[in-house]
């Protein structure tokens, strides 16, 4: 799908008969885009945090970098509660079916955020028991670099899944 | 009593007899043995001198020699304060007895071994898998599995009991079968616990690990020795400078260097602040598991402060890799110390107002006390170390026990528990924690003038200015990235107090600018061994408070 610059829905707003959009498909696409802007503020993750990110993921959700600002506070453990996985740490190969079934468990519309290196790429672990990252298994949609990242990087690729979903766009890679 | 070698060394070979080798590796004493005199040696050992603590069990490879296995044993005596590096050779082909009768801690080290080795061990309860995937084929810390080879799995082990603790290794039918991880909130990282409940009652537990096998020893295998330092950050995460200290201590061990006064200061400093969040990390999750999250929230800020205070000091946060052999990697900015010391402070209060929250909460100590019980004999047996023993009421500290960079020449104590549960835990995590504050202040005023490392130009990169500025410095700095640090031939044994115990590092070098084997001696592998024996006819809700008191790190235990 080619990415378009202004949304559909706002260049017929501003087209002369609105009456008469209303009429055709305006509607669905508003609701659409009510609905993504609802879910980007309210995402419930699911910290899938393995090892060394996981803990600089719960700075992410302490009290100095809180990221209840910006509506992804509700940390859910069980998949189907949730509609945002969060994949902190390294992802070994004895890991990797328990990752593919949480996954699978989740419910649509899902999103994932590969925080780190090790779960974007295997990081420097280039090793015979490290998965070389977490999309050899799930598609992943946003990669955050950073050997933990930062708590800004993560909360930079949060904002990062907010656009996607309010986009509407698809995932870069799909698998 | 101080451990002398010459009268082991006799009595040894008169009650063992036959072909003892005594030799000296770099100030550690070290016998060879053939290996049929394990178990008589070992028992004679543990009983007639004191060797109560068996601290690592590992092997080493070398694929040419007609016995292809090394097999290392590291044994303890908290009374005389000897230290015993016991090895023999086994061929491929060959068995080697088990050591779990004399020590039950071998366990798990043992079955380590024979899944990165192949080493087989005759008498062992229960020889399989601990790190690796079950489809996993081959041993990989043999010299011709690649570093890079990965192998894949679509399987999940279904719940699983050790044959000591039932003929069936599945779940009684009747009963209530569990499984808790290896992605649970109660498990803070990749642990999985299983389980068969009556009622709430744990009937049979057991835990499967190797969720977070990263490989650390064989990447320690394909890297120079300055490379190594980040590696060793992502063992225990909640604390990284530790582990970089008790990584260059046994390589500057190794080499015969002595770090500058400011480098042995600093490497105090920062041991010590780790020690702190560690603690805190722990107390703090461990009140999540007993439902209190108020305390997560204000221990976590104190927390933040810390990493302001390292990344001060190199940018990072958590993987800081501070630490150089020959010394640290950069100097303090001016004021660090003074900043510090505000932190302590703010820390101290915070560590009082917990004070105030939990040790005479009733809640708490309703949830606490006499539960997770452990004996000091069990849990010397299981070879704890660190804060999870001295609660159990032994006095074991190396920062006292054998002393480096003039820990002796500070004022502090060491707290010691007397029921090993897990309030006795939590109070010595607490008084832990300040004497570890004091540690700080004390070294932070008196912050030693000079050098952060030292300038040998074969240990240690010149500073960027005469690597830009002249040719001497250019060169030095590309010889040494290109060559690599070589320590000398040999093999060393060196150990710290880190937050969970003794962390230690066994390293055999070949002269070569990488280690030939480097196997770490992680704490909480020998602790995390006894949690199913010490859950058994628990409450299910206690394992769940229980296994966040005995602060079990995944990077650690699975390396
Ligand atoms: S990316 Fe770095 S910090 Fe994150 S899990 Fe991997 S090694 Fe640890």
């Amino acid at each position: 799908m080619s990415q378009q610059t202004a949304s559909p829905v706002e260049i017929q707003m501003n087209g002369p008969d609105i009456q008469q959009m209303l009429d055709t498909s305006v509607l669905t696409t508003r609701a659409d885009k009510f609905i993504a802007w609802g879910r980007k503020n309210s995402l419930w993750p699911l910290p899938f945090g393995t090892a060394c990110c996981g803990i600089e993921f719960m700075s992410v959700v302490g009290p100095r970098y809180d990221v209840a600002r910006f509506g992804a506070e509700v940390v859910r453990f069980s998949p189907r509660q949730s509609d945002f996985l969060l994949v902190a740490g390294t992802i070994t190969e004895k890991m990797g079916p328990i990752l593919k079934l949480i996954y699978e468990q989740m419910l649509e519309p899902k999103w994932v955020l590969a925080m780190g290196a090790c779960a974007s790429s295997g990081g420097f672990y280039r090793a015979y028991h490290v998965m070389q990252g977490a999309d050899k298994i799930i598609p992943v949609d946003v990669y955050v670099p950073g050997c933990p990242p930062t708590p800004e990087a993560v909360i930079d690729g949060i904002m990062k899944i907010q656009e996607l979903i309010a986009s509407g766009r698809r995932r870069p890679v799909q698998r | 009593m101080a451990f002398d070698i010459s009268v082991l060394q006799k009595d040894l070979s008169e009650k063992v007899g036959a072909k003892l080798e005594f030799t000296r590796a770099f100030g550690d004493d070290v016998v060879s043995f053939p290996k049929e005199k394990l178990l008589p040696m070992m028992t004679h050992l543990k009983e007639r001198h004191g060797f109560q603590f068996m601290l690592d069990i590992c092997g080493v490879d070398y694929p040419n020699r007609a016995k292809r296995f090394d097999f290392v044993y590291h044994l303890y005596a908290p009374s005389s304060k000897g230290r015993l590096r016991l090895k023999t050779q086994v061929g491929e082909t060959e068995t080697i007895e088990s050591l779990t009768p004399v020590y039950r801690g071998a366990n798990w080290f043992e079955r380590e071994a024979f899944d990165m080795f192949g080493i087989r061990f005759a008498g062992h309860p229960n020889l399989r898998k601990i790190l690796t995937h079950d489809d996993f084929v081959g041993h990989p810390l043999r010299k011709d599995y690649p570093a890079d080879r990965q192998q894949h799995t679509d399987r999940v082990q279904p719940i699983w009991f050790e044959p000591s603790q039932g003929s069936d290794s599945h779940p009684d039918k009747s009963l209530v079968p569990i499984n808790i991880g290896p992605s649970h909130p109660a498990t803070h990282g990749t642990l999985r616990i299983m389980g068969e409940l009556d009622g709430e009652i744990v009937k049979r537990l057991n835990v499967e690990i190797g969720y977070l096998h990263r490989c650390f020893e064989k990447m320690a295998e394909t890297h120079f020795y300055n490379q190594i330092i980040p590696y060793t950050d992502r063992l225990n995460y909640c604390s990284a400078p530790m582990n970089n200290v008790g990584f260059c201590k046994t390589v500057e061990r190794m080499m015969g260097v002595d770090i500058p006064p400011k480098a042995k200061a600093m490497r105090i400093v920062l041991s010590e602040l780790s020690r702190v969040i560690d603690h805190l990390v722990c107390i703090g999750t461990n009140c999540v598991d007993l439902g209190a999250l108020t305390i997560f929230w204000y221990i976590f800020e104190q927390r933040e402060r810390v990493y302001t205070m390292f990344e001060k000091l190199c940018g990072a946060r958590l993987t800081v890799a501070l630490t150089r052999v020959g010394g640290m990697a950069y100097d303090n900015p001016s004021g660090w110390e003074q900043e510090c010391l505000e932190t302590v402070k703010g820390i101290r209060k915070c560590i009082d107002e917990l004070d105030q929250l939990l040790t005479e909460n009733k809640i708490f100590i309703k949830r606490t006390l006499g539960v997770g019980k452990i004996s000091a004999e069990d849990a010397i047996d299981f070879g704890f170390t660190g804060p999870c023993l001295r609660a159990s009421g032994v006095n074991l500290d190396l920062r006292k026990a054998q002393p480096y960079y003039g820990y002796d020449q500070l004022d502090f104590d060491v707290p010691i528990g007397t029921n090993g549960d897990l309030y006795d835990r939590y109070l010595v995590r607490m008084e832990e924690m300040r004497q570890s504050l004091k540690i700080i202040e004390q070294v932070c005023k008196n912050m030693p003038a000079g050098d952060y490392t030292i300038r040998d130009k074969n240990i240690v990169l010149p500073e960027k200015k005469d690597v830009w500025g002249n040719i001497e410095g250019l060169m030095n700095h590309f010889m040494l990235v290109i060559k690599g640090i070589r320590p000398p031939v040999g093999e060393i044994y060196d150990s710290t107090e880190a937050a969970n115990g003794e962390l230690g590092f066994y390293l055999v070098s070949d002269g070569g600018p990488r280690p030939y084997r480097l196997k770490v001696r992680p704490p909480c592998f020998a602790i995390y061994q006894a949690f199913p024996y010490m859950m058994q006819g628990q409450y299910v809700a206690d394992v769940i408070a229980t296994l966040g008191s005995l602060n079990i790190v995944a990077g650690e235990l699975d390396r």
